[in-house]
């Protein structure tokens, strides 16, 4: 999704910061720009060719089936059911587990944890390098905590949920600091200067002025979420579920479960499956990215 | 964004958990057995081998129109990660694409997991050869693997390496891309490791497409799943292998009766005899499993049971009760 972001967010703005726009005529920074360009030229043909192929392989099967069928051995009755819903109750829970949890812990290591102690500078540093830890690891470290707690079937909604906390929660964190952190010191000292208390200033001002920066990360970090099937397949993901998931304690499987599944039987009628259902999962996380740019681009303060 | 409305998310979010909790508590399904209807449910949990998953899944996708409320899932972690599980209690089936071995026997011995092995169906693999191609009628395991090995790669190029007496003829090769079973299975026997061989073929997923490399170079070579040598009988020409006890020719029956070796094996599931004893519903899918192995295994694309393959394993399921 990064080549995403960046062709999104970087295409309107990088005219303004070239040199031409102030009238420089040196060959450096034109050299420079046309380098810009090419990167940018490459991230998106690679997206264009990826999305070209997938409607072009999947186009067919894309349609209500995909959404209404379960998993079968003959491809032409076979649909992604479980595996939507699957997504569905995976993120949602993952969404339950992290960003309460985030959020706080943003705001006590912004707004109450003394940021010149020992203990909250490595803290911090764990935080930064935790974001940067492969997905796979977080999968290990779900699977052997379910293992020490008893649990025999891994492979559960809350399994997977847990997982994909722990790969986001570190993202999370970090955006909402960068959020809380972009709030003016003069609205805390105002607010504390008229008689408020420290809790009451951050609940009622900084809180509420860092939402759409919450929001934006917490999606972001929901559509990484989305797209992972790494740590879910070392939790010993199914490939094969024909019921919907109707709890946290349920079976599942995701749509990256099931698209990694498809592209590996032999009929081609599977890949086809496996185009349509990228499709599927490529709206759903173009949807969520623009609704995180929506958010920042409509709700955002400048003070 | 106001406080209140932060609130009131807050309070949203709250309300949103409990109903996750609740439906969490409340949805699952019973642990098993006979429902009201007097059809069974519950859940049956087969992981193991991803060669026999397709047959597991065609089971269950049929299983579905007999027992809809029966809750089949598939996991593939290999056959030995499947046997790992079984062992350790956590599965009812598992699937193997070879016999179990001594330490995963001592594993489930441990454990105090008893078990039931069948035989679901059989895998064969094909060479096959262009239909003009008349000296290469019986091929050895060495020299499949002079072809095949990953030695050979850009140095084997002529079939008069593989055999002096063969004529001055290009070889093409044409085979199954990584991502299928019978290209780890082919790999194995052949190479003697699993995914070991040489790079410079025309792999591809789609074992139609290598019928149609075959049936267009004289000098071709390539290997396939057996059923797909009997729908092309006029496109390509199958090797008869000598493993070692001469040359046999690939035949629904040679499979099943094991002469076609190495490339004709067995596919097994292996049931948890407590399960099939106390779980309704893992006897009623095992049964119908067995029973309909003819529809499966044309639906997975493998060789059915012979009558007496077929005959065993229903015996030894009657023994568990």
């Amino acid at each position: 999704m990064r080549t995403l972001q960046d062709s999104l967010a970087g295409a309107p703005t990088m005219p303004l910061k070239t040199g031409k726009a102030h009238g420089e005529r040196r060959a450096g920074p034109l050299i420079f720009l046309i380098v810009l360009w090419l990167s940018l030229a490459v991230a998106v043909i690679f997206l264009l060719t990826l999305i070209v192929n997938l409607l072009l392989e999947g186009g067919s099967r894309f349609g209500m089936p995909l959404f209404t069928e379960y998993p079968s051995s003959s491809p032409d009755r076979a649909g992604a059911r479980p595996a939507i819903l699957g997504s569905i109750w995976v993120i949602a829970t993952t969404a339950l587990l992290t960003i309460p949890l985030g959020v706080a812990a943003a705001l006590h290591l912004e707004e109450f944890a003394d940021k010149k102690h020992w203990f909250n500078r490595i803290i911090e540093l764990n935080v930064q390098n935790l974001a940067a830890v492969p997905s796979i690891v977080y999968g290990l470290l779900a699977l052997a905590f379910l293992a020490l707690i008893g649990v025999r079937d891994k492979n559960i909604v809350i399994g997977g949920a847990l997982a994909l906390s722990l790969l986001i929660l570190p993202v999370i964190i970090i955006a909402t600091r960068e959020a809380i952190r972009a709030v003016p010191s003069e609205i805390r000292d105002g607010s504390l200067a008229l008689g408020a208390t420290k809790w009451q200033t951050t609940w009622r001002q900084v809180l509420p002025a860092s939402v759409p920066g919450i929001a934006t990360g917490s999606i972001l970090a929901l559509s990484r979420a989305l797209g992972e099937a790494a740590p879910l397949l070392l939790l010993g993901a199914l490939v094969f579920v024909s019921f919907d998931p109707n709890g946290l304690l349920s079976g599942f499987t995701t749509l990256p479960i099931q698209i990694f599944n498809w592209t590996g039987r032999p009929q081609e009628g599977f890949h086809e499956l496996a185009a349509a259902a990228s499709i599927l999962l490529l709206g759903l996380l173009l949807l969520m990215n623009g609704l995180a740019i929506f958010i920042r681009n409509r709700y955002q303060k400048r003070w | 964004m106001s406080y209140r409305s932060l609130k009131l998310a807050g309070l949203s979010a709250t309300i949103a958990v409990a109903a996750l909790v609740l439906t969490a508590c409340g949805g699952q399904p019973a642990a098993g057995g006979d429902s009201a209807d007097g059809g069974v449910s519950g859940s049956v949990v087969a992981d193991g081998s991803s060669t026999v998953a397709p047959l597991t899944e065609a089971a269950a996708d049929f299983f579905r129109d007999e027992a809809p409320d029966v809750n089949v899932t598939v996991a593939t972690s290999g056959t030995g990660g499947g046997f790992a599980k079984f062992c350790a209690e956590e599965t009812d089936i598992s699937n193997a694409s070879r016999p179990i071995k001594d330490e995963e026997i001592t594993l489930c011995e441990e454990a105090g997991i008893e078990y039931t092995e069948i035989v679901i169906a059989n895998d064969g693999l094909s060479v096959v050869v262009n239909p003009e191609n008349d000296f290469a009628k019986c091929l050895t395991v060495e020299q499949l693997n002079t072809i095949w090995g990953p030695e050979a790669e850009g140095t084997v190029t002529n079939w008069n390496q593989v055999d002096p007496s063969f004529p001055d003829l290009e070889l093409a090769l044409f085979g199954a891309g990584t991502d299928s079973g019978t290209f780890d299975y082919f790999t194995d026997a052949i190479n003697g490791e699993e995914g070991a061989i040489r790079t410079d073929y025309s792999p591809s997923e789609d074992d139609n497409i290598t019928v149609q490399g075959v049936a267009g170079d004289e000098g071709a070579i390539g290997f396939l799943g057996l059923s797909y040598v009997e729908e092309n009988p006029d496109s390509m020409k199958a090797v008869e292998v000598d493993g070692g006890a001469g040359c046999v020719a690939p035949t629904a029956e040679t499979v099943q009766d094991g002469t076609y070796s190495p490339l004709g094996r067995e596919l097994f599931i292996y049931v948890n005899n407590a399960s099939y004893a106390e779980k309704p519903q893992v006897k009623s899918f095992v049964d119908f499993y067995v029973e309909s192995e003819a529809e499966v295994a044309e639906a997975a694309l493998f060789i059915g049971l012979t009558e007496e393959q077929k005959t065993t394993a229903q015996d030894e399921l009657a023994t568990l009760g």
